[in-house]
């Protein structure tokens, strides 16, 4: 009888062991990610990539995106990392990871070929995951991630609010003035104007960058961050006074200092709200919640026209190779079949995200369309080649949010920020 | 025979001992140990930067931002140890003496403490938030006459915090409720019958015999309410989001920012024992605050 339950229970696991089509002999390439929305299309690609090639890709999924960022420094530190995963943080963290040895250079596979795999995908989006040469974080130049599908951060608008206040929907404002003209119109119709997450301040930070770049250009902005200008030159006090310009105005909605994003989401999704600053994520979101909702997108009304408007744009989310995985090989094959047309088109379809892969976009829906539009005004923190220290873009925001809610002047913040920046640059972190 | 009993006696706490070296003794050696580098905690610590006392010097001397948390966390415990522990003690007194339902009230009296923290401050914004939530709070003081008052009180700085303070007391005062009440059913009830034989009323036998005998439990609660309030930040998290412009920023949101948003893991460890640091320098003081009004 023993016997009996022994072989029973052998059988079992040996079962458990055996998985569907894979082939014998092939390994199973483990992905971590922190994607919840992009969970379900990511388990059917694997498996259809399993039915193509017999090797089998095991998605691992770690929520929230906090949690996620925790695990992967956690196994970094204990060198357990899988053979694919995704870094949550700045560029200086991502130099961290390459230069204690977790992530291949890609660069090598992407130019194979004449650079196919390079050439299809956006190159805003892959400068996120490069490091040029003399880069300031002294990492070897090369290509260390593949974007799987990209971002823009711009102002959404409900249309059917516009109407209601006796704006033309069909143009939304485009400079500052005509924006904040529209704050007393809230009032009086009892609508909130411009949500959006600046209770988490990096999302303030990108919105008072892109009036950087269009107040005093880019040039400067970047001669700011390596302190050759200070925070209380005339133009940074400008950047900082739209803010207080706003708050005056009506525009903002009640509370958007403590607002999540999440929040904003719900209150633009629900009609209560006319404006969002928002990422293209948020077409998905909205979809959710309100697939009625009549809404298009545009650029953040601009201050002047001696500089262009900017707006953020980059990888949404990128995938790394374990430099020290025994599956590298078989981790950058599946990665360039991830981000081949058919799967990328699968991805913006089921997940209403762009596609990293330019060939994709014709086949995208008109609201994602919107936010491709405006992709030659975009950049990002991480393609500027300098880094801001965190305590310094952390006092901006905090500073901001002290301004909206009128405890201190745009002077005094600037003031503050400066302090902190001369005392960031004595400290010379590396 | 005597060595071998002390070896068994030396083997039987080996366990704990262990334990209690691997996950406790060990990880507080390797905090103080790192709160001495620059180390973003992925590169090798190898490469970390010895600064000496560095972090300790910027903490004491130059962030502002982390002693603005420090009072911040003092005004909530402030009003903790004071609004939501009398409240407490005076609801445990009540329930102590034979009133009519006085389990229904104990029960419900506990409730808010077993709740999740994220859960109590996502429910409160929704009740006190006039954008995103019901409103309820303005609504109430609008109806009652007071519209004047009725405004944002989570992004106001003038409220913001006391805001906050007030939701984690409500969320707080069941443990203390708990602690007093069974302090109280320990008090022998011969001795209130004694007292009103000889003639005392229900104010004196309050002030002579409770008050004295719940001395101890009084400091237990202090204490465990010092520690609890210094080191809350999921409500506010909860509750505003985060540290609005540093009104609601407490020390663990800071450490929080350090080690994550800035990728400062060695000055995030300085602040964690600077912090364990003053909490011990408080719970401290307050024992021997305690053992003088005992005496």
């Amino acid at each position: 009888m023993r016997k009996v339950i022994y072989c029973v229970a052998l059988g079992i696991l040996l079962a458990g062991c055996s998985s569907g089509n894979q082939e014998p002999g092939k390994p199973t390439v483990n992905v971590w990610h922190w994607m919840t929305d992009r969970d379900p299309a990511f388990q059917e690609l694997a498996g259809r990539y399993e039915a193509k090639t017999g090797e089998k890709i095991n998605f691992e999924l770690y929520a929230p995106s906090e949690a996620y960022s925790e695990k992967v420094r956690a196994a970094a530190q204990g060198v357990n990392l899988p053979d694919i995963f995704g870094i949550l943080g700045e560029k200086r963290d991502f130099a961290s990871f390459v230069k204690a040895g977790h992530v291949l250079n890609l660069t090598p596979y992407m130019d194979e070929m004449g650079g196919v795999w390079r050439n299809k995908l956006f190159s805003n989006a892959l400068a996120v995951n490069e490091f040029p040469d003399n880069n300031i974080y002294n990492v070897s130049p090369g290509t260390y991630a593949v974007p799987t599908d990209i971002m823009t951060i711009q102002i959404l608008y409900n249309k059917d609010l516009l109407k209601e206040l006796g704006l033309n929907p069909g143009r939304p404002p485009a400079t500052f003035a005509e924006f904040l003209a529209i704050g007393p119109k809230l009032k009086a119709k009892n609508l909130q104007g411009l949500v959006s997450g600046w209770g988490e301040l990096w999302m303030l930070n990108c919105f008072a960058n892109n009036y950087a770049f269009n107040i005093m250009g880019r040039d400067k902005v970047i001669a700011t961050i390596k302190g050759e200008v200070s925070y209380t030159d005339p133009d940074w006090i400008k950047v900082l006074g739209i803010f207080k310009d706003m708050q005056e105005s009506g525009i903002l909605a009640d509370a958007v200092v403590t607002m999540v994003n999440k929040t904003a989401e719900q209150l633009f999704a629900t009609g209560k709200a006319v404006f969002a600053f928002n990422g293209s994520w948020c077409v998905n979101v909205y979809k959710g919640i309100n697939p009625a909702l009549n809404y298009g997108v545009m650029l953040p009304p601009r201050v002047t026209d001696k500089f262009p408007m900017s707006i953020w744009e980059g990888a949404g989310s990128s995938f790394m190779v374990n430099a020290r995985s025994k599956n590298k090989e078989e981790a950058v094959k599946f990665l360039k079949w991830l981000t081949d047309s058919e799967q990328q088109a699968y991805l913006a379809e089921v997940t209403s995200n762009l596609p990293a892969n330019k060939e994709c976009l014709g086949e995208i829906p008109p609201i994602l369309a919107q936010f491709a539009d405006d992709m030659g005004l975009a950049t990002h923190p991480n393609i500027w080649g300098v880094s801001e220290s965190p305590l310094v873009t952390e006092t901006l925001g905090r500073g901001i949010q002290s301004i909206i809610i009128g405890e201190k002047t745009p002077e005094q913040v600037a003031v503050e920020v400066q302090k902190v920046k001369q005392r960031e640059q004595a400290k010379k972190r590396p | 025979m005597r060595f071998k009993s002390t070896l068994e006696n030396y083997f039987l706490v080996l366990p704990a001992v262990l334990i209690f070296s691997v996950f406790y003794l060990y990880p507080f050696i390797q905090i103080f140990h790192l709160s001495f580098f620059d180390w973003d905690g992925i590169v090798s610590f190898k490469d970390a930067t010895f600064l000496g006392w560095g972090n300790f010097k910027e903490i004491l001397f130059q962030d502002s931002n982390w002693w603005q948390a420090m009072g911040n966390a003092g005004y909530i415990t402030l009003i903790a140890l004071t609004f939501q522990n009398i409240l407490a003690f005076l609801l445990a007194w009540a329930c102590d003496r034979e009133i009519r339902m006085k389990n229904f009230y104990r029960v419900v009296f506990f409730i808010p403490p077993v709740l999740s923290e994220i859960v109590v401050g996502m429910a409160w914004r929704f009740i006190i938030n006039d954008v995103d939530g019901a409103n309820i709070i303005n609504r109430m003081l609008t109806a009652a006459g007071f519209p004047n008052l009725a405004h944002n009180w989570l992004s106001d700085p003038k409220t913001a915090l006391t805001t906050v303070a007030i939701v984690h007391c409500w969320k707080g005062f069941g443990w203390g409720f708990l602690i007093f009440l069974a302090g109280l059913q320990t008090i022998p009830r011969e001795l209130y019958e004694a007292a009103r034989v000889d003639g005392a009323n229900a104010w004196e036998s309050f002030r002579k015999i409770t008050i004295p005998l719940m001395i101890p439990v009084m400091v237990l609660v202090a204490i465990l309410t010092v520690l609890g309030t210094m080191q809350a930040f999921v409500l506010i998290i909860g509750l505003v989001g985060g540290e609005f412009a540093g009104y609601t920023s407490v020390p663990v949101l800071r450490i929080l920012a350090s080690m994550r948003g800035s990728s400062m893991f060695g000055y995030a460890c300085a602040q964690g024992i600077t912090f364990g640091m003053i909490l011990v320098a408080i719970s401290f003081i307050q024992y021997r605050f305690s053992r003088r009004a005992e005496i």
